[in-house]
């Protein structure tokens, strides 16, 4: 396995890496903490506040089952719009400075 | 070395046959008792039971039965002779040589999530506690949107095999590799223990396969595909389960809209106005005898609180699904059978939406069970409702005995097979890649062992590690599946999820750290859920037998004849108090020293905790200098070419 030398410290320091962990960073745990906030209030909502869960909105279908069932969109939007982002930003700035290291 | 695990393989298969010549007698005992204890188990069972005089069992046509899952064996076997064909080095054979598609690999990942678990299990709970079920489905998609947004593809950069490369970016030391590989042993034995015990279950209920006879037959199949076929067999067997288990939950799910117009508005009236969910509502859960005025039980089944009753308990196990999710070893090795990281990306958002899709659909399948079966027959054929999928086939395809019937129904328990042959393969690989691999290899030889030397470990350590779930599977007949899963979980959350979070994105983060945060972790999940309300209890078990015995006895004093039903019941209460009455759980404790079912909301807190104490009480200035590094690596792939053809 030949190891070619990089200057890793340097390389983290670049701007082009600082630019494109800055961006990743704020979209990634932005993301992440919006799905996950939105799950525990289901949780919580399922055991603290019963009474807002059990209105019911079409027929007999109530708000707690259409707020589980929104997990599922969040997560379907999430996956997508990530993927779309990641294709077209985070992808080529990682292309960008590839080329450039090399 | 092929003759060896050849003759061995033959071997545990005559001893199977052997074991299946046997046993006729204690099928009969073993229906017998479920006879006897279903009907008693829930008060609103009691009706059904009296109508229907045979023991509670699903009627299977044995012939069709067995025809769709010798299908499903040859199937798989021949994927297995081809990739076996494939399998020469040990990045192969771990990961099949990073040559999956993320299309496939997002295929694979759905198999390796919805586990018979899922299909039977989940279904079952909506269809006995109503929306609680449901509220169970979401935590793993919450697992994967964290899995896709924070580790797959600085995994997928980090990583090579298993979970000790990742954690041993920064440093090579063993001691990272040893507490990595008992952790990954830990979790993939407890997971592979609940598929274990579930699956003997099944069979047992379905086929009147003993217990033993099936639980040696999936093994026997299992040690095939891992031995020979490597990561490549397990991941099409994976893909060609994940395919028929989503066509098997559409098919039943469209027939059950279809009874109810295809109007969402008018099923869940259906489930509402349902006269036997209000009355399992009622009796079984909710224990009024008497309806109270103006309440809806119908209603009440699509409110939660029915089945989880402390929200403690419902965030704990929020918990454990999402970041144990993201824990699991045998699902983050998969991350390693994709060539790059863009491909680790598109896999997961595949498995995100097929996973979705699925669980979506148990809506249909548990509350569709609810309205057609009705929750008493579901709970009179197995308490933890998961019959419920299986019955709803036979009856969607025509009922009992009817052609149709007998024909879903046999799919559907193939599928059920399937899935369950497939991830316990994942996991048996996952087990033996960190022995073999992080052990063996890495601790024992220092990293020198050629590819030879090297695939031939992992088929041998694979060979015992499948021998091994034989003999535990078959001591774990009486264990709780639901402990058995809440523990791998709970161990996934607080022993790998913090320190593999920590070591990506922590610069300080070192050895030490790594160590204390999972032993720290593992141990704290295991301990709980050791003294938590899953362990039996024997003085409860005494007390609410007890409660029989004084309920009866006063009824026989007022002069009332007990029925046959109940008078066996009687003396079964009496049993088991003389018998639970001194006894106390495995801890040696009366009641519960934990009050919840499921640590995490404890036990990760303490993992993260141990982990960063630990990192701290013990600089390493080496392993902080060599984060620029690692974290450039799992950002860029940079240098990853070189670790795929290693």
């Amino acid at each position: 396995m030949a190891k070619e030398q990089y200057n890793w410290a340097e390389i983290a320091k670049s701007p082009a890496f600082v630019e494109l962990h800055r961006r990743k960073k704020f979209f990634l745990y932005g993301w992440w903490a919006f799905s996950a906030g939105s799950y525990f209030l289901l949780l919580l909502g399922a055991g603290y506040t019963p009474g807002l869960f059990s209105i019911e909105v079409f027929g007999n279908i109530n708000i707690g089952y259409l707020f589980a069932l929104a997990q599922f969109v969040i997560s379907f939007v999430i996956a997508v719009y990530y993927g779309r982002v990641a294709d077209r930003d985070f992808d080529r700035l990682t292309r960008q400075l590839v080329e450039q290291i090399k | 070395m092929r003759k060896f695990v050849s003759t061995l393989i033959l071997a545990i298969s005559l001893g199977t046959v052997a074991y299946a010549a046997e046993p006729a007698a204690s099928v009969k005992a073993v229906s017998a008792v479920s006879a006897v204890t279903a009907p008693g188990s829930t008060g609103a069972a009691a009706p059904v039971a009296a109508k229907s005089a045979a023991p509670a069992k699903v009627k299977t046509n044995k012939a069709i039965t067995l025809s769709m899952f010798a299908l499903i064996i040859g199937i798989t076997l021949c994927v297995v002779i081809w990739a076996a064909r494939k399998t020469k080095t040990a990045a192969d054979f771990y990961t099949a040589g990073g040559g999956i598609t993320g299309l496939q690999n997002g295929w694979a990942i759905t198999g390796d999530v919805v586990s018979a678990a899922s299909f039977l299990g989940m279904s079952g709970l909506i269809s006995l506690y109503g929306i609680d079920g449901f509220l169970y489905s979401t935590g793993p998609i919450l697992g994967f949107v964290t899995i896709l947004l924070l580790m797959a593809e600085p995994l997928r950069n980090a990583g090579k095999y298993t979970m000790g490369d990742i954690l041993c970016a920064r440093g090579n030391a063993k001691p990272i590799r040893a507490a990595a590989a008992i952790s990954t042993v830990v979790v993939s034995v407890f997971y592979l223990l609940a598929q274990m015990v579930g699956a003997g279950k099944l069979m047992q209920l379905l086929l009147d396969i003993p217990y033993r006879v099936s639980v040696m037959m999936i093994c026997t199949l299992l040690i095939v595909y891992v031995v020979f076929g490597g990561m490549k067999a397990t991941t099409w067997v994976q893909i060609i389960k994940a395919a028929l288990l989503l066509t098997a939950a559409a098919l039943i799910s469209i027939l059950v809209f279809i009874k109810s117009g295809l109007n969402p508005i008018r099923f869940f009236a259906d489930v509402v106005n349902s006269q036997n969910v209000q009355d399992h509502v009622r009796m079984a859960l909710l224990k009024d005898p008497l309806p109270v005025d103006g309440f809806d039980y119908g209603k009440r089944f699509l409110q939660p609180g029915l089945f989880l009753k402390n929200p403690l308990d419902q965030i704990s196990l929020g918990l454990a699904w999402v970041l144990g999710a993201a824990g699991l070893p045998h699902i983050m090795m998969r991350f390693f059978t994709v060539p790059n990281a863009k491909e680790a990306r598109k896999s997961i958002k595949i498995s995100v939406f097929l996973m979705g899709a699925f669980f979506i659909l148990t809506t249909f399948l548990g509350f569709g069970a609810a309205i057609h079966i009705s929750p008493q027959k579901v709970a009179a054929m197995d308490k933890g409702g998961n019959m419920a999928t299986l019955l709803l086939a036979q009856f969607l395809g025509g009922g009992e005995g009817s052609i149709g019937g007998d024909l879903f129904l046999a799919f559907v328990c193939a599928v059920a097979f399937a899935t369950i042959l497939a991830v316990v393969s994942g996991l048996v690989l996952a087990a033996s890649a960190a022995i073999a691999h992080d052990i063996y290899v890495n601790i024992i030889r220092d990293g020198k062992a050629d590819q030879h030397e090297q695939v031939r470990v992992a088929r041998i350590t694979s060979l015992v590690v499948g021998a091994a779930a034989i003999v535990m599977g078959i001591a774990a007949e009486k264990e709780n599946i639901v402990a058995l899963v809440a523990l791998a979980f709970a161990v996934a959350a607080s022993g790998n999820f913090p320190v593999i979070i920590l070591s990506l994105f922590w610069r300080r983060f070192n050895t030490a750290g790594i160590v204390s945060g999972i032993v720290v972790g593992t141990v704290a999940a295991i301990g709980l859920v050791l003294v938590s309300p899953n362990m039996t209890y024997p003085k409860k078990v005494a007390a609410d037998a007890q409660k029989i015995v004084v309920t009866l006895e006063k009824k026989q004093a007022e002069g009332v004849v007990l029925a046959g039903k109940d008078l066996a019941a009687l003396d079964k209460a009496r049993i088991d108090y003389q018998k639970n009455k001194d006894g106390s759980s495995i801890m040696g404790l009366d009641k519960p020293f934990f009050p919840l079912k499921n640590p995490g909301i404890v036990s990760v807190p303490l993992g993260f905790l141990a982990a960063i104490v630990g990192c701290l009480a013990f600089r390493d200035r080496r392993s902080e200098e060599m984060f620029d590094e690692m974290y450039v690596r799992q950002n860029t792939g940079i240098g990853i070419a070189t670790a795929i053809d290693h």
